[in-house]
């Protein structure tokens, strides 16, 4: 078959974007020497087309007729004097090319059969360039090694890959022979990410089965008691000491997080911890399901892949939960090195922060813009030690009929995967995100990265929901971390399955028994069918060019069995496989650390710190990020994350309105503060409850039906000190939960959030803990927003501001720490929160925001040029602690559980009746100028800034 | 009173096609949801409604550009059966990606007129990257049958894809004078402007366009996405909560259903 190759190029005249993004980034780079990049699409295509056919494909198909131009086979380097470096970057094989399969359909729809397809992008760089940077350019800028290839040059295309077909082989390794030494080297060099017990428990296993396990079989084990699907070091026995004093905890999750739900018992709670997402009433018919994940390691290596493929695979969370839920919203919340690091100062082997923030937006933007889904809500934190781990949390939201919140798999049923191919990608995925990163892992693990199609995804969601109203299927799950083999092993769980592995559908030749069962391969769910609706649903699937395929059945022998061509390759009992991990009892320590309190000196003007710390990274303004998700598609959005009179202000939380039918919301937020857990993670954790829960309260959420997740990022829990401060962080989920009535309903952790650099020194992550929540709102049309509204309106505190300014970002802009982190007051932070609820719903506020980063001076600041209004305030009025008599702390204390909000005068009384109980104060008002000021008590401006200022600070740093 | 029946056009990759279907049942229509294959089965489906939607979305993943697989799959396999739904007068909406196909098939702006798909595209905005924003548009006819004329719009874009381009002066020219141009981006005081005023560098502003006929018309911006109060970005500081502006768009598209079709 002949070979054709296309190029397209922009016509002159016609701006090429993609050249000059790049041209940018060049420059970025500090490379000054390249004067323009003209970029290009290549497509080859084998077929056995004519030339006359060739130029209809290029000009019909390939090329726009307006602003491109084609080019037949290979172009040369534009003619004129600058010297042209070619570079081409092609995918690696094995990896998906959706674009290919499109131009192979479209090419059909023309009448015309093509081979193998490929696409390719080609940049012609004009200037003199070195080798080096070259490279460099190829390396940093173009092209990511772990899923492509660069050609530099005009040198041939690579091989197409072709593989060769597979030719059954069963592996076993042997284990029943093995000492300690030889069970620890057999777990390393096949990856399993076991530890010694582990491959005890399992070598005691074969000796009573008396043979060798597979390979397949080990595999199985490995996946299935990985950190990632098992999360043993959370259910582990503890023994933890705080400041000396011991305490015990049989299972750390069940005694404390587990333990706070089961005990508030709520009604309202359908469906907690047990499957792929929490699960709660909407109404009355309908429920919603939330679920959180972590992508952290993906995305250090392959930041948009990592990160789309996150939010790919927290999508069929849902999806998969119950009888399967329809997505209707995104949350992602990032943490990065600082994106202006310098270059020299990122350790080998770590891409720069800024490449990964744009590589991580860029990939949760690709994939949830094009499921439709709208992303609401996110945070995103920068710290030094995020260097070398991002963390990547995607969140995502479902709805479903209340009465499909359970999954009924029953013996005869058939089970059939339905969607995506699979293929060799993400490999290990799941052994992968259970270890620690070094600066090698990059070549050793970058099969690990699994590639995403969105559009393959929304095909199957598509189908499966027209599957789900028909009521064809009995269960559902996806295949996310450990690919089917968890998928299908979890389905079965109870029952037992067996599956012909020759049988699943695949994306080229090649792949053995074993790369087929622990594939990661995105897009893919499995669903149990009675054999009898198995037609009905797979014409479903067909009608819409779905890709379904009967893999096996629930036996009912409890046993899991695995075949290829009719021979079998795993027996395993199901009861071992789930049930057989040891359990484990940990150590874990915590101290309070010796911290003192900064001795700063106070200062008449506090202008410039408030202008400091709006341009902060982590308080300045995302919407940069915000406008490249779609966060209005399904026409859903009620308070959406940017509002003001400008669409520019940081909404709190985000509403949507998920029935066309119903006025009847959805509050989404989430809370989160890394640096208080420098000082104590307790009050980190209570800290990132009250700010999620705060967020929700300001928009209109109610205050008793909150459900929170929980998403714990923490560094190697082997040692004890980073298990204790886990440990502090689950109590305070526990006492957080319970003061607020508020049950955890889903959660997931990542562990081991450790980078070794090439000269051995480690950087560890700073303890994280995600803080999601979601609540119901009555009425949307009762839903308020944070910016002021109208001149001549009163502002109020609501909360107490004390003198906690350890961990704040007043200090931190000035190189410190401190010791006074804040400390929720548990009594009273529920009933300020019912409260605010309350006043909301009887309209008696009209705009709330809370005060977290950067305290009550920034919360102003934002509110004022939200409205595009100014705000008066006067400190005598702020409702304080007898120790908080400074104005620095006054200003910038990041104290929880405190609300400002506005009332219209004639609601005065009632409002100030409604929060008797509770420290309140008037603080100032709504003015018609285009100033912030406030005075300290003693009657003297401490700040005085216009808008214009206060906002261009803010939006500044990240307007990239 | 007559019923209209709309079809919002499925297609792997569509994603606006549910709120699209709700903004065409609030304006008095009856809609479904029907996928390509379909129509491509059974071509008499397009012959019981009188409102085709192209909805927005991310079409077969804007692979190789945006609209270009599905508009390639439309012109060779439902060419005849889309091109006797205009003949016989009846209304076409693209939005979004939707817009972008009716200009990858040449359907817009002339249906074969005015040079077709040859001499107008859409293409990468300036900005290089996906953008959610709201936008004022102004209407620039007084023939399109789904504008209201005079009555200044506010709707959310969202796309990467957005820059109407032409091949040359002339044949912009050649959109004004013809009145192809439904919609213009402009400021909340009616004036035209430079990023984000229009979002993605659209030549003169231009935010839709529409046929000869006035019966088609093809826009960026979402009006299914503001047809409840609510939905306006800051409508918690209007003191009168009325529909959304995109209502206008499908109940002027039903009621010239009732009265002419």
């Amino acid at each position: 078959m002949k070979q054709w190759r296309f190029e397209v190029f922009n016509r002159s005249g016609f701006s090429d974007v993609h050249g000059n993004s790049v041209l940018e980034e060049i420059k970025e780079l500090g490379i000054g020497s390249v004067e323009a990049v003209q970029s290009a699409k290549v497509f080859l295509i084998d077929s056995d087309f004519d030339d006359n056919f060739a130029q209809r494909i290029g000009k019909e198909l390939l090329s726009d007729p307006v602003c491109e131009e084609y080019y037949i086979g290979r172009s040369g380097p534009p003619a004129g004097l600058a010297k042209a470096t070619l570079i081409e970057v092609h995918l690696k094989s094995g990896v998906t090319d959706p674009v290919a399969e499109s131009v192979t359909a479209a090419l059909a729809d023309m009448g015309m059969k093509a081979g193998n397809v490929r696409t390719a992008r080609k940049y012609v760089l004009l200037g003199g360039l070195n080798q080096s940077h070259t490279d460099t350019i190829a390396k940093k800028i173009l092209a990511n090694d772990v899923i492509e290839t660069v050609i530099i040059g005009s040198e041939a295309e690579p091989p197409s890959p072709h593989l060769k077909p597979y030719e059954l082989q069963i592996v076993h390794w042997p284990i029943r022979d093995l000492d300690d030494d030889g069970l620890t080297a057999l777990s390393k060099e096949k990856d399993l990410f076991l530890n010694l017990v582990e491959m005890q428990a399992i070598q005691k296993y074969y000796r009573q089965l008396d043979r060798e396990p597979t390979d397949v079989e080990l595999e199985s084990l490995a996946q299935t008691w990985s950190e990632h699907c098992v999360h043993k070091t959370l259910k582990s026995s503890v023994d933890m000491s705080i400041n000396g004093k011991e305490i015990h905890f049989d299972n750390l999750l069940k005694d404390t997080i587990f333990k706070a739900t089961k005990q508030l018992n709520k009604s309202w709670c359908i469906s907690v911890f047990v499957d792929n997402a929490g699960v709660v009433e909407f109404d009355k018919d309908t429920a919603v399901c939330f679920k959180v994940e972590t992508h952290n390691r993906p995305s250090a290596l392959d930041p948009y892949g990592g990160a789309a493929t996150g939010i790919g695979g927290v999508i069929r969370d849902p999806m998969g939960t119950g009888l399967g839920a329809r997505p209707i919203a995104n949350t992602d919340i990032f943490c990065f090195g600082p994106p202006d690091k310098k270059l020299e100062d990122i350790p080998k082997g770590v891409l720069h922060p800024r490449r990964i923030m744009k590589g991580v937006v860029a990939g949760v933007r690709d994939y949830g813009n094009r499921m439709g889904i709208p992303t609401v809500n996110g945070a995103i934190y920068f710290d030094d030690r995020y260097l070398g781990n991002p963390l990547v949390y995607c969140g995502n939201i479902g709805i479903m009929d209340k009465n499909k919140c359970f999954k009924n798999p029953q013996v005869g049923n058939i089970i059939i995967v339905v969607g995506g191919k699979t293929g060799r990608d993400g490999i290990h995925g799941a052994t992968f995100s259970s270890g620690e990163i070094t600066h090698e892992y990059e070549a050793t693990f970058s099969h690990a990265v699994q590639i995403g199609n969105p559009i393959t995804e929304k095909k199957m969601l598509d189908v499966l929901i027209q599957a789900n109203e028909a009521n064809l299927y009995e269960a559902i799950t996806d295949c996310g971390a450990g690919g089917l083999s968890s998928a299908v092993g979890e389905m079965g769980q109870d029952i037992g399955v067996e599956v012909d592995l020759e049988k699943v559908p695949l994306k080229y030749g090649g792949l053995n028994y074993n790369e087929i069962w622990i594939s990661e391969a995105q897009e893919r769910m499995v669903i149990a069918v009675k054999p009898e609706n198995a037609e009905a649903i797979q014409k479903i699937f067909d009608d819409e060019n779905v890709e379904s395929t009967v893999i096996g059945r629930f036996t009912g022998d409890k046993k899991l069995i695995l075949r290829y061509d009719g021979q079998q390759v795993a027996e395993m009992d199901m009861d071992f496989l789930h049930d057989g991990v040891p359990k484990y009892s940990r150590k874990a320590v915590w101290n309070k650390p010796e911290l003192t309190e900064p001795s700063i000196a106070e200062k008449d003007n506090y202008n410039d710190e408030l202008l400091q710390i709006l341009s902060s990274y982590n308080v300045a303004s995302k919407e940069w990020v915000i406008r490249q998700y779609d966060h209005e598609v399904q026409g859903n959005s009620v308070v959406k994350p940017l509002t003001g009179v400008k669409n520019d202000g940081p909404s709190d939380a985000a509403v949507i309105r998920p029935k066309f039918d119903s006025d009847r919301g959805l509050a989404i937020s989430c809370g989160m503060n890394p640096m208080y857990g420098d000082i104590d993670p307790y009050w980190m954790a209570l800290a990132g409850i009250d700010e999620a829960i705060r967020n929700l309260i300001c928009v209109g959420g109610r205050a008793d039906r909150i459900a929170l997740l929980d998403n714990f990022s923490w560094a190697n829990c082997t040692k004890p000190e980073t298990f204790g401060a886990l440990v502090r962080a689950s109590q305070a989920c526990h006492d957080g939960s319970i003061a607020f009535e508020a049950p955890f309903i889903s959660g997931k952790d990542s562990l081991n959030n450790e980078f070794s650099c090439e000269d051995g020194t480690q950087i560890s992550i700073p303890s994280t803990l995600l803080i999601s929540a979601i609540s119901i709102v009555d009425d949307v049309n009762k839903c308020v927003t944070m910016d002021a509204k109208r001149a001549t309106n009163l502002l109020f505190v609501v909360g107490e501001t004390k003198n906690e300014l350890g961990g704040s970002h007043y200090y931190k802009i000035n190189g410190q720490l401190g010791a006074n982190v804040p400390k929720a007051d548990l009594q009273t932070a529920p009933k300020i929160a019912q409260k605010i609820s309350t006043a909301i719903e009887e309209g008696l506020i009209i705009s709330c925001h809370d005060c977290s980063e950067g305290g009550l001076a920034v919360a102003l600041a934002e509110m004022a040029f939200a409205g595009g209004l100014g705000i008066e305030a006067d400190l005598r009025g702020l409702p304080k602690s007898k120790d908080c008599t400074r104005v620095d702390s006054q200003l910038f204390s990041e104290s929880n559980s405190r609300y400002i909000v506005e009332v219209e005068p004639e609601n005065y009384d009632d409002f100030a009746k409604m929060m008797l109980n509770v420290p309140f104060g008037q603080i100032g008002k709504v003015t018609a100028e285009q100033t912030l000021t406030i005075k300290a008590e003693d009657g003297k401006k401490v700040i005085e800034l216009d808008l214009d200022s206060l906002k261009k600070a803010w939006q500044k740093p990240l307007d990239w | 009173m007559k019923k209209v029946k709309a079809i919002v056009l499925r297609a792997a990759g569509i994603n606006c096609d549910m709120e699209t279907e709700d903004a065409l049942e609030l304006a008095g229509a009856e809609a479904e949801r029907v996928h390509i294959n379909r129509i491509i089965e059974d071509k008499k489906l397009l012959d019981q409604c009188q409102i085709l939607v192209f909805p927005g979305g991310f079409s077969y993943g804007d692979d190789v550009a945006a609209g270009k697989i599905l508009a390639n799959q439309i012109v060779h396999h439902l060419h005849e059966p889309v091109q006797k739904f205009i003949d016989d007068g009846k209304l076409v909406l693209g939005i979004c990606n939707g817009f972008q196909v009716l200009i990858k098939t040449g359907i817009l702006p002339g249906n074969g007129q005015s040079g077709g798909q040859d001499t107008v595209t859409i293409t990468d905005n300036d900005s290089n990257k996906f953008e959610d924003r709201w936008v004022y548009l102004a209407p620039q006819t007084e023939k399109c049958i789904f504008i209201e004329a005079g009555r200044q719009i506010y709707l959310p874009i969202a796309h990467a894809e957005g820059k109407i381009v032409t091949k040359d002066e002339a044949a912009l020219e050649s959109l004004k004078s013809e009145g192809h141009v439904a919609f213009k981006y402009v400021d909340e005081n009616g004036e035209e402007g430079p990023y984000p005023i229009n979002p993605n560098g659209s030549v003169d502003s231009i935010a839709g366009l529409t046929d000869t006929t006035g019966r088609i018309l093809g826009l960026m911006p979402h009006p299914e996405r503001h047809v409840r109060p609510t939905q306006h970005p800051h409508w918690t500081r209007l003191k009168d909560k009325t529909d959304g502006d995109g209502m206008t768009i499908f109940n002027n598209a039903v009621k010239y259903v009732q009265e002419n079709l």
